[in-house]
């Protein structure tokens, strides 16, 4: 184990000198401070891997100016959408997103943002979804939760409406035939303590933000809405398997400003590769059940055609 | 008794030679942080984050602790000598503190700060030590509708103090409701009150932004035209003598605001919701409410001053609380902490106590020596500070108008918020003329984004039958008190008017 971790360190650590090397011939380097936009506030999921991905910049000297994170949560997302579409530097401003990339500029068209303007510079990884109870519920399969909900008086929380949680807990409800009362909260750490104090009876947290009471026992994963079984929860079934073609990730992925140039997106996308093949990423992805999906600039954008229409039928079924 | 010898083991992690000089550096680097304004723990944190990669992770999260517990300490220099909060959780701070240094005790002020954040955070370090486990529990307990019941109690202590112009109060705090509403509204997940669609109003109005307008600007403009600029704010000379008598009349004055604080700011401080700043706001609210001379506070009372100085250092051990035993973080300052631990590959939750107690304990040790460090190197620092005051009001009045500049850009590096500041600093200054208590906004705003969606929360889940404050074991007596306490002012009229007839029949 020891040996093999070593093994990959080198390995990366060779990849990243590679990289180095082929940075300092290439056309672009940062002259300034790199504007790291995080699309939520301080503290939040999206915002600690923002902060790792910097550590990981910091720690291997990747970068010859520093990623400065600049939290930008107002508005659902809209206020980072709008910093980087207005960047007045667009070869030194990047932006952490999550899925209210494709929700926020469906929701409030007046932004007048089109996503499909910014510039792809990497997929970092995906987190899924999985549904969470009590343990004191004694619920421990998904039909034993949908014959619960189906008593009534059902009550899940989730972050606002319109935003992930909201969207796979009506999908849920909209092809289980079931009823459940909302609460929305600000973030997912909060939702994930009125769950373990019982305030909420289920969830849909991704795995890292309820991971603490996973652990202690205190919630039970009852189905994952990821395409295969997740390497950690083996036992857990998707909700595929329940007959439902249906899979939801929140994406962790970086883009950049619109109307960048070739020579600036080709040095970001080179730098955030070095960081995905690095053993801590690589480690953080696991300990926190983030899914690889790696995709080269093409392959980004027809993922955000895609998810902008997967999007738009989602939010149309929730009636926004 | 397990915990003794876990205790003893974690104050010597901390003592160790290379965290004791992390520990000596963090306490000053976050003493100077928090005295910048616009610069909080929040920023001194993150900021320095990165530079943890070269130590262990141990040492790195104590390191982190010292800066935090200095910038918790150092929020109140600003505030005292310059009108200015140094950071949010001072905010409180300067409701007396300032008046004191315009009354040329400046020195009182600042000792009886220094002091009461020490007793705050020992008597925090103490409760976390004994019942940290059975803290987190009560953490969890509290729902949507405790916490709301909370906020209303907040509302409750600056509406009932009696003191202050009631329709002029509540009107201020309506006024801070609606500020604190702009931006995003949380439950719809929609955009409102984005005015002209600026986009800089979408993140909110940030509260620093307004407090530094209205104690900063708003402040300067005042005393500029009351004084005519022709004050020197304090002649004191600062010697050992000089800061143990104040620390003496501070204690002896200031005791119940001190007492308040550290168990009302640690308490405040273990809900995830609140954290330092809502805990010294409240503080200082409830020290006016049952102190004998309610008037003298606003005035220059120490009462005020040790009240939010001992809460917020308490408040901020207590926000490590639902931190280390939740994952979840009490304060956005512990929030930056949490990705910290992520990062240094520690998980926190249920099990990092049984999981990592050298870890946990070494931090908890950290808290007690930081204590006495910040202490120290504050109470030295209290000489340089004065000196700062002895400057006539003309030279330091364009320096307060130049660092609100400042802090009104570093809350969020937008210059949306720096034209917003000086709107309020103005505003401000036109409703203290028409005696307008302006501490009700400011406490309004810091509440206001905890209590609006709490209320909506619980709300949605009794299916908008309000009882659900009253009928819940805790929420319940929480919401009597505030609501007895409200309607307080109300029966001293009807009292006052009831004995007016008899006392004066012939009238």
């Amino acid at each position: 184990m020891n040996l093999t971790k070593r093994t990959f360190g080198k390995l990366a650590a060779a990849t990243a000198f590679a990289s180095m090397l082929a940075s300092s011939v290439a056309a672009f380097e940062p002259n300034k401070p790199i504007d790291f936009v995080i699309m939520a506030g301080a503290g939040g999921g999206a915002d600690q891997i923002a902060r790792f991905l910097q550590s990981v910049a910091e720690k291997k000297d990747l970068t010859t100016r520093p990623l400065v994170p600049n939290n930008k949560g107002g508005g659902s997302g809209a206020e980072a959408l709008i910093a980087l579409n207005n960047a007045s530097d667009k070869d030194h401003t990047i932006l952490v997103t999550l899925n209210s990339f494709f929700t926020t500029p469906l929701r409030q068209e007046n932004l007048g943002i089109d996503i499909q303007t910014f510039t792809p510079v990497a997929m970092m990884g995906v987190d899924p979804f999985v549904l969470w109870v009590h343990k004191d519920s004694g619920i421990t399969t998904f039909e034993q939760w949908l014959d619960e909900v189906k008593k009534g008086d059902y009550i899940m929380g989730g972050t606002g409406k319109g935003q992930e949680d909201s969207l796979v807990i009506t999908y849920l409800e909209q092809n289980f035939d079931l009823k459940i009362k909302y609460i929305p909260y600000s973030g997912g750490g909060a939702v994930a303590k009125d769950l373990a104090g019982k305030q909420i009876m289920a969830t849909v947290n991704n795995p890292s933000e309820t991971k603490g009471f996973y652990q202690n026992g205190d919630v039970v994963p009852l189905l994952a809405f990821s395409d295969e079984r997740m390497p950690a929860f083996p036992d857990v079934p998707t909700i595929k398997e329940k007959g439902k073609d249906f899979s939801y990730y929140n994406q962790r992925a970086v883009v950049g400003a619109p109307g960048m140039s070739d020579d600036a997106a080709k040095y970001y996308q080179d730098l955030f590769k070095t960081i995905y093949e690095t053993e801590e990423w690589q480690a953080y992805m696991e300990s926190e059940s983030l899914s690889p999906l790696w995709m080269d600039p093409e392959q980004q954008k027809a993922y955000w055609k895609t998810q902008v229409e997967n999007h738009k039928k989602l939010l149309a079924e929730m009636g926004e | 008794m397990e915990i003794l010898g876990l205790l003893t083991d974690g104050i010597f992690v901390s003592l160790q030679p290379i965290n004791i000089m992390l520990i000596l550096v963090g306490v000053t680097l976050g003493l100077f942080i928090g005295a910048m304004p616009g610069l909080g723990s929040v920023n001194g944190v993150a900021i320095l984050l990165p530079i943890t990669f070269l130590v262990p992770p141990g040492s790195a999260i104590i390191f982190l602790a010292a800066i935090y517990y200095g910038a918790m300490y150092g929020g109140a220099i600003s505030s005292i000598t310059l009108g200015i909060p140094g950071a949010s959780t001072a905010v409180a701070t300067t409701f007396d503190g300032r008046p004191l240094a315009l009354k040329g005790r400046a020195s009182l002020a600042l000792v009886t700060a220094a002091v009461a954040s020490f007793i705050g955070g020992s008597v925090a370090n103490v409760l976390f030590t004994i019942f940290a486990p059975l803290l987190a529990k009560v953490a969890l307990i509290f729902g949507p509708p405790e916490i709301f019941a909370l906020m209303l109690l907040a509302f409750a202590t600056f509406v009932g103090l009696g003191g202050d112009d009631l329709p002029k109060t509540i009107l201020s705090i309506c006024l801070g409701l609606v500020f604190a509403a702009v931006g995003f509204d949380e439950i719809s997940g929609a955009p409102r009150l984005v005015f002209f669609d600026i986009s800089g109003f979408l993140h909110g109005i940030n509260f620093l932004v307004l407090a530094i307008g209205v104690y900063g600007i708003g402040e300067m403009i005042w005393t500029i035209e009351s004084t005519r600029g022709e004050i020197t704010t304090t002649e004191a000379k600062m010697s050992v003598k000089g800061i143990v008598s104040d620390a003496k009349e501070g204690m002896r004055r200031g005791w119940k605001g001190t007492a308040i604080g550290s168990f009302l700011g640690f308490f405040v401080g273990i809900l995830p919701a609140a954290g330092a700043t809502p805990g010294s706001l409240m503080s200082y609210g409830v020290s006016k409410m049952i102190s004998k001379n309610p008037k003298e506070f606003g005035q220059g009372h120490p009462g005020g001053v040790a009240a939010p100085e001992a809460a917020n250092n308490s408040a901020s051990t207590g926000a490590m609380l639902p931190m280390l035993t939740l994952g979840i973080p009490g304060s956005p300052t512990t929030a930056i902490l949490l990705g910290g631990m992520v990062i240094w590959g520690l998980t926190p939750g249920p099990r990092l106590f049984t999981d990592q107690p050298e870890f946990v304990w070494g931090l908890i040790g950290s808290f007690y020596i930081s204590n006495v460090f910040a202490l120290i190197v504050n109470l030295s620092f209290i000489p340089l500070f004065i000196w700062m005051l002895r400057m006539p009001f003309t030279v330091l009045a364009p320096l307060i108008f130049i660092l609100s500049v400042v802090g009104g850009y570093a809350a969020t590096q937008d210059m949306h918020d720096v034209w917003l500041m000086l709107i309020f600093g103005f505003g401000a200054y036109f409703l203290r003329k028409l005696d307008y208590p302006l501490a009700p906004a400011v406490l309004a705003i810091v509440l206001g984004p905890i209590a609006e969606p709490t209320l909506r929360q619980s709300l949605l889940l009794s299916s908008g039958d309000a009882t659900i404050f009253l009928t819940r074991p805790i929420a319940g007596p929480i919401t009597v008190i505030a609501i007895i306490l409200i309607l307080l002012p109300a029966f001293k009229m009807l009292k006052d008017r009831m004995k007016g007839p008899k006392s004066n029949p012939a009238g």
